[in-house]
């Protein structure tokens, strides 16, 4: 075989490979595009807004004079600015910690039970932080992320967050930077983003909460957070616990900048 | 009848298209607005079974049935986006079976005249498999059928 | 009762085109619990879809279809302002129905 063959035939060999590739990569897309037309996530807002609206608690309260940050009872654009340091609270807190915040200081209910069922399974245990999310979220669409670290709490929140993302720890030797440090990784079929690059982290965090199609579930960002925990084989994440917060903070504010478009679809 | 004739019109796959329709579950006459369950269509489990209840036309394979909207490759079998458009005239009914789904019928459609004959929805997949679109049309069967890839099952766990 | 459903009408051109959203588990029937026992299925069956008395689509559905359902079809005629209603029954007996208007 002469060498230019040669050549030629593993230059189409190569190609053949590569296309059959990206022919995997165009179907996937291809997938999530045809996902996008009827997003089940509208369920959950539906129902958010019902709650948000609905007087409960021992208190028979609404959750309309809770402050998200931007004025009492002020939904649209309150989570592209979370989190928040919250004065009367004395905390930064995310959407979730704020929602139980005002859960248990407007409409009486225990702080047990309002953090009880933070990520429903299935119609018979659904969760209302889910459907609060998915609606405070919908309110947020199309409003770019502006998340403030000007107070010192804020600062230090955002700066213990940066350490844990870095941080390498439990059986494996893992730190969230394993998986999203680097371009190009994926497990499996997922494409990991490189969330220490801006386009990365701006395209993750703002397509959170998210109708996840493999969990039939809407899962917000807490529960994203305690999944990747559990995929790193880390000690449970808490729902709302300052780790939980602090993480948030950092991935929020990295994506400053960007519209936010959730709740959406994915696998 | 001759047997030996019927079994030659299996298809490469084994199964049989005369199979396809009476999993579809048209072999009984029925009011579309009546709200009726056709059980013995969505329990059909295998081949055999559905070839007892033979009766109807020979489904013709037909390039007027259309797939749109349905992926190639479907990260997970929960979802999987199907939308299925009969050019053929006076079309009454379109089903939506998948191969190897441990029941072949997925749904039935009834496409009352002045209805568009074009659903888009989505069905479960267990594995990698044909998705068949059954169109009864003018009392006729036709069938359409397009391969689409799971990356993960869609039926358990 | 189950949740209601969200359902979009709207005028394109001549016909009304139906996009709708079911809150419904859609459970299969083949899946088991920690226990190991089998959770039984529990699935719509049928869905009815009526604008001024006449039924537009009638659909049966097997547990296949996939959980919290969508569907979308279109059909001549409706006009702005009209009621279009969709019944769903599922296999425990249970029951929904929701309206919409066509915008």
């Amino acid at each position: 075989m002469t060498p230019r063959l040669f050549a030629g035939l593993a230059g189409a060999v190569v190609a053949f490979a590569a296309v059959a590739q990206n022919s995997t990569v165009d179907g996937i897309a291809k997938y999530r595009e045809a996902l996008q037309d009827g997003n089940p996530a509208e369920l959950w807002e539906a129902r958010g807004e019902g709650l948000w609206k609905e007087p409960r608690g021992p208190n028979k309260v609404s959750l309309e004079r809770c402050d998200l940050g931007l004025g009492a009872g002020v939904v649209k654009g309150a989570y592209a600015q979370l989190p928040k340091y919250f004065a009367d609270a004395d905390r930064v807190m995310d959407l979730e910690t704020r929602l139980v915040w005002c859960m248990v200081k407007l409409q009486g209910i225990s702080e047990a039970d309002a953090k009880k069922n933070p990520f429903g399974n299935g119609n018979d245990k659904k969760s209302n932080i889910e459907a609060l999310v998915a609606y405070v979220t919908s309110e947020s669409r199309g409003v770019k992320m502006n998340v403030s670290v000007a107070h010192p709490k804020e600062m230090q929140m955002y700066r213990v967050g940066e350490k844990m993302f870095y941080f390498r720890g439990g059986p494996h030797d893992f730190g969230c930077v394993t998986c999203h440090g680097a371009d190009n990784q994926r497990i499996r079929l997922q494409d990991l983003p490189n969330l220490t690059k801006i386009e990365g982290a701006q395209k993750a965090y703002t397509t959170w909460p998210a109708y996840r199609v493999s969990q039939g579930e809407l899962r917000t960002f807490q529960w994203r957070l305690n999944d990747c925990f559990r995929q790193q084989r880390f000690p449970e994440l808490e729902f709302g616990s300052d780790a939980s917060i602090a993480l948030t903070m950092f991935l929020a504010k990295n994506a400053n900048g960007a519209t936010f478009d959730a709740p959406a679809i994915k696998r | 009848m001759n047997r030996r004739r019927r079994q030659v019109l299996k298809s490469g796959s084994g199964v049989t298209l005369l199979a396809l329709i009476a999993a579809a579950g048209w072999l009984k006459p029925g009011d579309a607005s009546a709200q009726s369950w056709n059980k013995a269509a969505f329990d059909t489990k295998s081949m055999a079974d559905t070839m007892k209840a033979l009766g109807g036309g020979e489904p013709v394979q037909s390039k007027d049935i259309i797939f749109f909207q349905t992926p190639d490759i479907a990260e997970n079998g929960a979802v999987v986006p199907v939308g299925i458009t009969s050019n053929i005239p006076k079309t009454e009914s379109i089903a939506v079976l998948i191969e190897k789904n441990p029941n072949m019928l997925a749904a039935v459609f009834d496409i009352p005249p002045g209805t568009e004959p074009s659903i888009s929805t989505r069905v479960k997949m267990g594995q990698s498999s044909n998705i068949y679109a059954l169109v009864k049309a003018d009392g006729k069967y036709f069938v359409a059928a397009k391969d689409v890839k799971v990356t993960l099952g869609g039926c358990g766990g | 009762m189950a949740d209601p459903m969200k359902i979009r009408a709207t005028l394109v051109g001549d016909s009304t085109e139906i996009k709708v959203l079911m809150s419904h588990e859609m459970e299969t029937g083949q899946r088991k619990d920690a226990q190991g026992a089998v959770i039984p299925a529990w699935f719509i069956q049928n869905v009815t879809v009526a604008h001024g008395g006449t039924t537009v689509l009638a659909a049966q559905w097997g547990p296949a279809v996939a959980k919290n359902p969508f569907l979308s079809f279109k059909f001549k005629g409706g006009a702005k302002g009209d009621k279009v209603t969709i019944a769903w029954v599922d296999n425990r007996g249970d029951k929904r129905t929701d309206e919409a208007t066509i915008a």
